[in-house]
């Protein structure tokens, strides 16, 4: 305890509830002059305190230092004594505001709640829903060997990640397990569920990041990965859909390999394409039309090189093109509200850029700040060592004050810093959410097009029908060839019309769908399941997902469930009303709480100087 | 040490000073770029106000460059050897920011807080080459840069005096081809004369005079500079950071403020609201930088080169009583030659 405000300007962590994180990130405090290497809002994450502290319990002053080094013997000017002061208005609302936040706005606490499951690591009270519950912890990062036979002797490293799992959900086998998993696996398992649950608002998964695990030092890097990894699996946990998805618990139960089919990157994808092309041309007809089951996925990204021409072709026409496509979007509203999210998105992506360097000139000001401090402190030392009057000694005691006050301002500038990160993330977590709505927006367009693309296709090919049969009629007898070439036609406009209906369908649910149930499944429940007849209305979902069910048949399902259910149409609005109104709500308490904050610490640290001032005012009144 | 500023002989900057007591204040003011391209430089009009005698009349203005001010504080280190002169701020290392109006206003403030050093220090405010410098006209000044050309010109014209003279102003300029005395050279040659001898007839060589007490002394200065540096690095670091938290959060406003308009309602003006304040606070910090940089970083750097110049005295110091070890090796050389040549002529 003693000395801790000559120690500078490290965190104590009362509360600290991750050991790891501790152990990695506080050791760079301790050396006055190290480079800060990580100066980035993350690493001002995992240096925060954690959400129920209040100031007046978490005064590091009172708390045992972590640096034992360096103790000031010539500390006549204990300040601890005078450290707590009166309960300023900030006080009052810092704790107020992170506990409140739980409760009138579900959303927040759930993107929160997240994070203050941390504080129970024993609690598995998930906030979604009454009964079951499913949670996740990611930890114990480890190196491990690439075992396969490489070229290059000494093989390559990657790290795996222990990944818990809790749950009483019946789908699952068991109430506790963990598997090793790597990043690698993680991409594998978001790819596949981006392609099963087309159209869902689907939790964006951690970045590959390849710069910055070369940048980083290891163990940050490791450490950064590690809590991405956590959140994005406690997103997909709380999702009602894909929590329940078999991706999802293949990758959570099976031990050892993940067996779940590889992505297979841009480049061999496009040769596979590229080899099939020729056949495509210069083949059968049969080769070239577009079979039912590919139709559901997108042409982009996909092998089939031939079909994103035609899409592609399809597009250009209905942007450049003199004549109406056969059949356009023509909700009003959705093209209006879809140009609305890009709009928010981009700025959303802009105010979430300033928030990090906002934080990052935050952190370098309360960094600085105490330097300053421990270099005024050392000159202090040195003066009343050497000193030769009495003059000088009342100047070092001076220059003390000026010093200390210099290293509490930083104290709380790095404070103030870690409860920004916490607010300003919502800014990060809605750009997630964002980019989410843009691809399932993106899912709706690609779609029309592909029904598009095969409408015109459709009617080309009934078109040289005609003109086939027109010119065979002509010919007395028939034409061999030509009935021959007819009869091909005839078979390809059918697979075609098979296809065409396919995707109208595949159009139709994501239309309808998608807004409905994954913008309220992105936020972990579903407006109906508030009611008694949860686990009903999901299985019911589930199930009519997985048949393609047409909206019109589940509706009289529905119907016998005699629920307040409006038609889809209906709730496809309300859900992005709904989108809007809790985005609105978190928004707002985000600024409510930023802003105190700051004011909170302002006050603070225009204390701390006020009270110097104060103490050296003498001077003022001397000079000129 | 060195004298706190406006002490002494009435206060500089005012006035206001009594004209029954001997005054002299100085002010350094009014920066003006002149010239143009390489060739610009900045000219200050520096204002003297004084009772005293020696001075023409109760006020004089002239117009004076950074160089003059270096020339005069080369002639005070010249002439008052064992006074700390005040220091000078240091040429720009940058070229960028020569002319940047940050650094100009620090370095006149540096200027005027050095001449009034100088003005009230009790001996050297009775340095002639301070009356110069403030007095003289400007034709006599462009006289004084000499350069090379007038010094051929009065070897030609077999004006020794001139030519002493400015071989003198010359090693004061900024030609560097004078920097060095030409005795300095056989400083050196004597240098390794004495050194070699040393190691032959293995005498210990006092470095310079001294006592416990001068040597604490000079250790206390030593140390005391460099946790000044310190502690100014960081000052500056400090004001800089300062900045850039302006600058981060202005820009944070003008997003919130584009946010806000995306959103409507009362969501949208929240965010705009937020911006505005953000702008607003960003101009409170940019000016707090600049109040930190020019009284608390300034001054500190002041104190830092104060000590630098101390460092410089000291240095002196040790030069003038090495010189005077040398000199009387010499004297002792010369008599043993002197007794032997006697001896020989006996």
């Amino acid at each position: 305890m003693m000395g801790s405000d000559n120690q500078g300007f490290e965190e104590a962590h009362p509360f600290a509830s991750r050991e790891e994180m501790e152990n990695l990130v506080l050791d760079d405090d301790s050396t006055v002059t190290a480079n800060k290497s990580y100066s980035n809002y993350r690493s001002a994450t995992s240096l925060s305190p954690p959400i129920l502290v209040t100031p007046a319990d978490s005064d590091p002053l009172l708390s045992p230092s972590l640096y034992p080094n360096a103790p000031d013997h010539n500390n006549n000017h204990n300040h601890h004594s005078s450290y707590i002061e009166p309960p300023s208005y900030a006080d009052v609302i810092f704790s107020p505001f992170d506990q409140n936040s739980g409760n009138d706005n579900n959303t927040g606490n759930e993107i929160n709640g997240i994070e203050s499951t941390n504080q129970f690591p024993d609690s598995p009270i998930s906030p979604s829903s009454s009964s079951d519950y499913l949670r996740i912890t990611v930890s114990n990062p480890q190196k491990e060997q690439e075992t396969s036979n490489s070229l290059v002797p000494g093989g390559n490293t990657y790290v795996t990640y222990l990944i818990t799992t809790r749950t009483n959900i019946p789908e699952f086998n068991g109430s506790e397990f963990s598997v090793r998993r790597r990043f690698r696996d993680i991409v594998t398992l978001s790819d596949r569920l981006a392609e099963s649950y087309r159209g869902f608002f689907i939790p964006p998964r951690p970045d590959k990041s390849v710069v910055e695990s070369q940048v980083m030092q290891k163990q940050e890097f490791v450490e950064q990965r590690r809590v991405a990894l956590e959140k994005y699996l406690r997103r997909l946990a709380a999702h009602p859909i894909i929590r329940k998805s078999d991706e999802f618990k293949l990758f959570l139960q099976v031990q050892g390999k993940l067996p779940l089919p590889t992505s297979t990157d841009v480049a061999s994808r496009m040769l596979d394409g590229a080899v099939k092309l020729p056949k495509q041309l210069f083949g059968e007809s049969t080769a070239v039309v577009l079979a039912p089951h590919e139709v559901v996925q997108p042409a982009k990204g996909g092998r089939d090189l031939l079909r994103l021409f035609k899409e592609l072709k399809q597009s250009v026409a209905n942007d450049w093109g003199g004549s109406k496509p056969p059949v356009a979007e023509e909700d009003k509203e959705f093209l209006e509200n879809k140009e609305r999210m890009n709009d928010l998105e981009q700025q959303l992506s802009n105010a979430s850029q300033q928030a990090e360097t906002l934080v990052k000139a935050q952190q370098d000001m309360g960094e600085t700040m105490g330097e300053l401090g421990l270099a005024f402190i050392k000159l202090t030392k040195f003066e009343n060592e050497e000193a030769m009057y009495n003059s000088q000694r009342a100047r070092a005691a001076d220059m003390k004050n000026v010093a200390t006050a210099a290293v509490k301002a930083s104290r709380f500038y790095r404070e103030l810093n870690a409860q920004t990160v916490k607010h300003l993330d919502t800014l990060h977590e809605y750009l997630g959410l964002m980019l989410a709505v843009r691809c399932a927006f993106s899912d709706r367009s690609s779609a029309m097009l592909t029904v598009q693309t095969l409408l015109s296709e459709l009617s080309a090919l009934q078109l040289r029908a005609e003109k086939l049969e027109a010119a065979s009629s002509k010919i007395f007898g028939g034409d061999k060839s030509r009935i021959r070439k007819i009869e091909e036609l005839k078979e390809t406009i059918r697979v075609t019309e098979d296809a065409k209906s396919v995707a109208i369908n595949e159009y139709e649910r994501i239309r309808v769908w998608k807004a409905f149930v994954s913008l309220s499944a992105f936020y972990g429940y579903i407006a109906l399941s508030k009611s008694a007849k949860d686990a009903s209305l999901i299985a019911l979902l589930e199930f009519s997902y997985r048949k393609s069910m047409s909206p019109f048949a589940f509706n009289g399902h529905i119907g016998c469930l005699a629920n307040n259910l409006t038609l889809p149409e209906e709730n496809n609005r309300t859900e992005l009303e709904r989108l809007d109104r809790e985005r609105q709500a978190d928004f707002l308490n985000m600024l409510k709480g930023f802003v105190v904050n700051q004011v909170g610490y302002a006050e603070k640290i225009a204390n701390v100087w006020a009270k110097v001032a104060e103490e050296t005012s003498g001077y003022a009144n001397d000079s000129t | 040490m060195i004298t706190t500023l406006r002490s002494g002989s009435g206060s500089a900057q005012s006035p206001r000073s009594p004209s029954s007591q001997p005054y002299l204040s100085v002010s350094v003011t009014d920066p003006v770029k002149l010239g143009n391209g390489v060739q610009a430089y900045i000219s200050y009009r520096v204002i003297t106000k004084t009772n005293l005698p020696e001075y023409q009349g109760p006020e004089k203005i002239v117009i004076r460059r950074y160089s003059d001010f270096v020339w005069l504080r080369d002639r005070l280190f010249e002439k008052f050897k064992g006074i700390f002169i005040p220091p000078l701020p240091e040429k720009s290392a940058v070229e960028k920011f020569r002319f940047s109006a940050e650094f100009i206003e620090m370095r006149r403030q540096a200027l005027d807080v050095f001449v009034n050093r100088i003005a009230s220090h009790l001996e050297l405010q009775q340095s002639e080459d301070l009356r110069t410098f403030l007095q003289a006209d400007e034709e006599v000044i462009y006289l004084k840069s000499y350069s090379i050309l007038d010094l051929i010109f009065f070897l030609v014209n077999a004006d020794v005096f001139s030519a002493a003279q400015t071989m003198e102003r010359l090693r004061f300029q900024e030609t560097g081809i004078f920097k060095k005395k030409p005795t300095d050279f056989m400083q050196i040659f004597k240098d390794v004369q004495s050194k070699v001898s040393d190691v032959v007839l293995g005498k210990e060589k006092p470095v310079e005079e001294s006592n416990p007490e001068y040597e604490k002394l000079k250790h206390y200065v030593f140390e005391l500079e460099n946790h000044l540096a310190e502690a100014q690095k960081h000052a500056y670091r400090l004001v800089k950071r300062h900045k850039e938290l302006g600058q981060s959060l202005s820009d944070f406003g003008k997003a919130a403020k584009l946010l806000g308009a995306c959103e409507g309602d009362s969501l949208g003006k929240t965010f705009s609201e937020l911006g505005v304040k953000s702008e607003t606070l960003s101009i409170k910090l940019q000016k707090e930088a600049h109040q930190l940089l020019m009284n608390f970083e300034e001054p500190l750097k002041d104190y830092v080169r104060a000590v630098q110049s101390i460092k410089a005295t000291i240095a002196e110091r040790a030069n003038a009583f090495r010189q005077q070890c040398e000199l009387a090796e010499t004297i002792k050389l010369k008599e043993i030659n002197l007794y032997d040549s006697c001896l020989l002529f006996s």
